[in-house]
């Protein structure tokens, strides 16, 4: 990375590792600490979609479910078998990665958007049978009794120490998608974005590296799951529905698709507007959802942070025409 | 049905009675053929007459309805694309087909693809041979900017090259991916005259480096120059075959291009210029 690009990137890690603090002492917005747990889980889940939508151009309805199939994959091993919570959140990964390899190589053989098809059906399956499994999942009543996390043998509890660890996730999440696009790997994923045909005739091999695109992001939406098991401690099928996956797919579409920035922007920006400003809303919440949509189509279809890197661009080059 | 076996003992190429049918439609109506390894080949032909069907059928874009084409002794008719690239096949598209918002040099690394092994779990964790890996795809493809006359514009979008360096961009791409067969569809279409022998001398060293090459190509002064053997597409099947200086002679050739009406005169070259 050049030094340009390090310089906002450890401006920003500063402001985020300083956050809870900045917080604190205010009471009217100290619980943003807790929503912004919530943001960064949710932040797992849009970087991996944010990878499939940006640069494999396929959009999944299903995010919602391998969040739920990580969580309750958790809840279920840890709480009825009493498996130790690090071990059982690789099992919902691997969980989770097989599943997509199963909907996604029949539906990305196919060109279009049969995966957007697929994923929408899987995500209705999905959700009924965390429904109806009563035995299992508790049903509609959900699942309590769900461990917390400790780490070292001492136990998170404080939602700082929550923070941290999430967004420790996050981070780690970030730094391996951006790695994988400045890569061979990414190269083809954009090459695939850009020119498909053309790319299949430098052997490319596409419905490959769309099942494995896909195949990632439902392992991070898993690990989502699984920290989100552990810190809210109660399960219902509710946070797992078709609404659920259309709002990660909201926040990727806001923030912008095609960077990695814009997946974190777009959620964190969503999850306040969701847990926080819109409340008042109530019922009508979804109404706001929409106009939010429709506006970001209309005025900045490539989302609001690609939308300000190009103008940032555009200053420094007419800044730069007027110096010379 | 005209058939050419023009058997060569090392063919890179072999096509066996290939077939191509759109619903009624048939674009190629049994073609055999052998392409002799490291020479320059050229199809040519009247629009319609089913020349890209036919680099799209040997390049796996297509699968032929009937027909056998074997590439380096396999038979490769009902191969992926990417597969036959990995065999040693690379190609040109008559519609440029850059990928016009990555860099000129990200376009060429991209066609070191297929010559590179690190998957999705090495690069997200840059282990030490996956940078080593993607040091020398950058020199490579390096190398092939050089070799085409790019190294300057490495840097640009290569959306914003003027169109005869994107034609060039795409045969280095292609180049980036080691073929031992190459095909280009139709480079010196919106060149003008100094670009297209410009690509005349980049179509002769490309050959000199052991690479055959196949031109689909409309322009007879750059097909007549950089050709050992031309064939004449006529209605989906071959009408003629053979050096630059007897298709020129060709009578049916002559009558395919210019009709009954058009009876050469006397002394006057006819193949001369664009078609």
């Amino acid at each position: 990375m050049s030094p340009r690009k390090l310089v906002p990137i450890g401006v920003f890690a500063a402001f985020m590792a300083a956050f809870p603090w900045i917080v604190a002492p205010f009471e009217s917005v100290s619980h943003y600490t807790d929503v912004m747990v919530f943001a960064g889980i949710f932040c797992l889940v849009t970087i991996g979609l944010s990878l499939l939508m940006g640069f494999a151009g396929q959009i999944s309805l299903a995010q919602a479910a391998f969040f739920g199939i990580g969580a309750y994959v958790s809840a279920i091993l840890t709480g009825r078998f009493g498996w130790n919570p690090w071990a059982a959140m690789p099992a919902g990964a691997v969980v989770c990665a097989a599943v997509a390899w199963i909907v996604g190589v029949p539906a990305l053989r196919l060109k279009g958007h049969y995966l957007a098809m697929a994923t929408l059906g899987f995500g209705v399956i999905v959700h009924i049978i965390l429904n109806e499994e009563v035995e299992w999942t508790g049903g509609p009543s959900g699942m309590v009794d769900i461990p917390g996390l400790s780490i070292a043998g001492t136990p998170l509890l404080s939602e700082t120490a929550w923070y941290y660890l999430v967004w420790t996730f996050v981070a780690a999440a970030l730094l391996f998608s951006y790695h994988v696009l400045h890569s061979r790997v990414g190269r083809a994923l954009r090459a695939i974005h850009e020119e498909e045909k053309a790319a299949e005739a430098m052997g490319v091999p596409v419905a490959s590296y769309k099942v494995q695109v896909f195949v990632y992001s439902a392992v991070l939406a898993s690990l989502a799951g699984s920290l989100y098991t552990h810190y809210v401690t109660f399960l219902t099928p509710s946070s797992f529905d078709l609404m659920w996956s259309i709002r990660f797919v909201l926040m990727v579409v806001v923030g912008g698709m095609q960077s990695l920035w814009g997946a974190l922007l777009g959620t964190v920006f969503l999850t306040f507007v969701g847990n926080e400003w819109l409340q008042v809303f109530a019922d009508f919440e979804v109404l706001v959802y929409g106009a939010i949509l429709l506006l970001v189509v209309l005025w900045v279809p490539q989302g609001l942070v690609v939308w300000m890197q190009e103008r940032l661009r555009l200053r420094r080059a007419a800044d730069l025409s007027r110096s010379e | 049905m005209v058939s050419f076996d023009a058997r060569s003992k090392d063919p890179i190429l072999t096509l066996q009675d290939v077939h191509m049918r759109f619903g009624g439609v048939t674009a190629l109506k049994g073609i055999h053929y052998q392409v002799p390894r490291g020479i320059v080949q050229s199809i040519i032909g009247p629009n319609g007459a089913g020349k890209t069907t036919l680099l799209n059928c040997i390049s796996g874009v297509l699968h032929p309805s009937e027909g056998v084409i074997s590439f380096l002794g396999r038979s490769v008719e009902s191969e992926p694309p990417h597969r036959i690239a990995a065999l040693g096949m690379s190609r040109t598209f008559q519609h440029v087909a850059l990928f016009p918002r990555m860099s000129v040099l990200e376009n060429v690394m991209v066609g070191r693809h297929v010559r590179t092994r690190s998957g999705f779990w090495a690069v997200g964790l840059r282990t030490p041979t996956m940078r080593r890996e993607e040091a020398a795809i950058g020199r490579e493809a390096k190398a092939w900017l050089d070799f085409v006359g790019l190294a300057d514009a490495a840097h640009l979008e290569a959306g914003a090259l003027p169109l005869g360096k994107q034609k060039i961009l795409e045969i280095a791409r292609a180049l980036a991916t080691d073929p031992a067969l190459l095909l280009l569809d139709e480079p010196a279409g919106g060149l003008n005259a100094r670009e297209t022998e410009e690509l005349g001398e980049l179509i002769q060293r490309i050959q000199a480096r052991g690479i055959t090459v196949i031109l689909v190509e409309h322009d007879m002064n750059l097909v007549m120059s950089v050709s050992e053997r031309i064939l004449v597409l006529y209605y989906g099947q071959p009408l003629a075959s053979g050096a630059p200086d007897e298709i020129k002679e060709d009578p049916q050739v002559i009558q395919a291009y210019l009709g009954d009406e058009w009876a050469p005169e006397e002394g006057k070259p006819i193949m001369n210029g664009r078609f």
